[in-house]
């Protein structure tokens, strides 16, 4: 059988996976399927923890994070994405792929340098996983501030706000349920308002490319 | 006596298996495709019908055209014999190490691109420097992606990389080596010259990788260089396979028919759902095979950094 770690481990190598596949992938519909299994990864790394401590609460938690990002946020990215056949595709990235990925890479180093004096505080195989958490909080940033398209960043700054959960997870060991059910909802309403401001965005302008917006009207 | 034995079983089934291995993956795309397909064992027919016609060298031409298929069949034999694929004691053990191997994986190359340039022709040099761009990243990413397997065993031998993994076998579920085995099957789909890379079966002269530097061969040289790009498809197909899914590996004499069967069902699988894949790809532009390659890289570089603090 795996062990915990492992499976803890396991479950962190998918979700560094797939923040590097949404900021590789091209096509829009593939990084919102990335984001489903980075959803399920994270929500896996909680409840490996809260197994290994048998702590039901953080179990609740793991299942409600699994839901609300695999399950509820990509869903709502799909539907911004279906009135926009034409604009499926990241077809002219700020930094280009390849490059982008080679930052990545960097941005994984710096992520395993920065926490190294975390990690030592207190060495267990738990906080071993958290430079992998900072690197897609890194990673997330990274794609939010280099994609073009409004759904791209979107996928972006998902990939953050994952990033973000899993350090207090793994730092923190668990944050208290009032304040992760804040959190999400928080994290919910974001993507219902951008959601909606790109609809908006894409009826008036008629792309979401944001590097067209140049001039302010009223 | 008994690695001798070994290394001279792997290499026969190496050489037999090749072409059945490629003509499989052809009947498994023809099936897919709504053909029946030419059977698992027209490879062979056409290894067959090539080495009994005479080999044409064009005028001009150097020994280095000449030679070429020898050096890549050589090089490739000698790899056969080397890496673990049926035991993890192969009669040149001391030598299974990855340096050594991806060096004598790429002199084969190397060799090939030389003979594209000898010949002169302008779809010849194309090939040669497409070939090489491709090489100078799939290089690297092998050898990055096997320390990631290396720094957990402390040893860049391949047999005893196995070896660790036969005795622990959990650790392929690790995100060092998950992240690893992703590296190694895309260099292995861009080295091999398949789809989405290279498409093997077209001579497009536009988008040819592989085949552009093979064009001017005839008879029974063409016939020793696919039999070696075959070989060379089950060779990284295997080691992969032997990294990742270590089982059945013999570690005696006796085990080495279980071994045999191992071997083949799981490179036959690997190779199956590597060409229903095929199926569903269109070939990369070839400006964009440099950004699949750096992704594969990226890939690679996690794997080690993850095997090293995860560890």
């Amino acid at each position: 059988m795996i062990d915990h770690i492992q499976a803890l481990h396991l479950a962190a190598g998918v979700f560094l996976l797939t923040a590097v596949g949404a900021l590789w992938r091209r096509q829009l519909p593939a990084k919102v399927r990335l984001l489903v299994v980075q959803g399920v990864a994270l929500a896996a790394m909680i409840g490996i923890i809260g197994a290994q401590r048998a702590d039901l609460e953080l179990l609740a938690v793991a299942l409600g994070l699994g839901v609300l990002r695999a399950g509820v946020m990509p869903a709502l990215i799909r539907r911004a994405l279906v009135p926009l056949p034409q604009e499926q595709r990241e077809t002219r990235p700020v930094v280009d792929v390849a490059t982008s990925l080679l930052a990545a890479a960097l941005l994984t180093l710096l992520a395993y340098a920065v926490t190294r004096p975390l990690v030592a505080l207190d060495p267990t195989p738990i906080t071993a996983v958290l430079p992998v958490a900072v690197a897609v909080v890194l990673i997330g940033f990274f794609t939010l501030t280099t994609r073009r398209r409004a759904l791209s960043q979107m996928v972006g700054f998902l990939l953050l706000d994952n990033g973000i959960t899993a350090t207090a997870f793994l730092a923190a060991g668990g944050i208290p349920l009032v304040v992760e059910v804040g959190v999400s909802f928080d994290v919910l309403l974001i993507v219902l308002v951008l959601q909606m401001l790109t609809r908006r965005l894409r009826a008036t302008v008629g792309t979401t490319d944001l590097n067209e917006l140049r001039e302010l009207r009223d | 006596m008994t690695a001798v034995i070994a290394s001279f079983a792997q290499v026969t089934m190496v050489v037999l298996g090749a072409p059945l291995l490629v003509g499989v993956m052809r009947q498994v795309r023809a099936r897919m495709e709504g053909r029946v397909g030419a059977g698992v064992w027209q490879p062979w027919r056409d290894l067959r019908k090539l080495f009994r016609r005479q080999p044409i060298t064009p005028v001009g031409t150097t020994w280095a055209f000449r030679t070429a298929p020898l050096v890549l069949v050589g090089t490739t034999l000698v790899v056969a014999a080397t890496i673990p694929l049926l035991t993890t004691t192969t009669a040149l053990d001391r030598a299974a190490d990855l340096f050594a191997v991806v060096g004598l994986l790429s002199v084969g190359t190397v060799v090939l691109a030389l003979a594209a340039l000898d010949t002169g022709t302008a779809f010849g040099g194309m090939g040669a420097s497409r070939e090489m761009t491709v090489l100078a990243l799939v290089e690297p990413t092998i050898l990055v992606a096997v320390f990631a397997l290396s720094a957990r065993v402390g040893s860049t031998n391949l047999g005893q990389l196995v070896d660790a993994t036969l005795h622990n076998p959990l650790q392929v579920m690790s995100p060092a080596s998950l992240l690893a085995a992703a590296a190694l099957l895309v260099v292995t789909i861009a080295e091999t010259g398949r789809l989405p890379v290279d498409n093997p079966s077209t001579h497009l002269e536009l988008t040819m990788l592989h085949e552009a530097m093979v064009l001017e061969y005839s008879g029974a040289d063409l016939g020793l260089i696919e039999l070696a790009a075959s070989m060379r498809l089950t060779l990284l197909l295997g080691l992969v396979a032997s990294l990742f899914t270590p089982w059945g590996i013999a570690t005696s004499l006796a085990g080495l028919p279980l071994a045999l069967l191992a071997f083949a069902a799981k490179v036959t699988v690997l190779a199956m759902v590597l060409a229903a894949a095929e199926v569903l790809l269109a070939k990369l532009r070839l400006f964009r095979v440099p950004e699949l390659l750096a992704g594969s890289l990226v890939l690679a570089l996690l794997a080690a950094t993850t095997s090293f603090f995860l560890a």
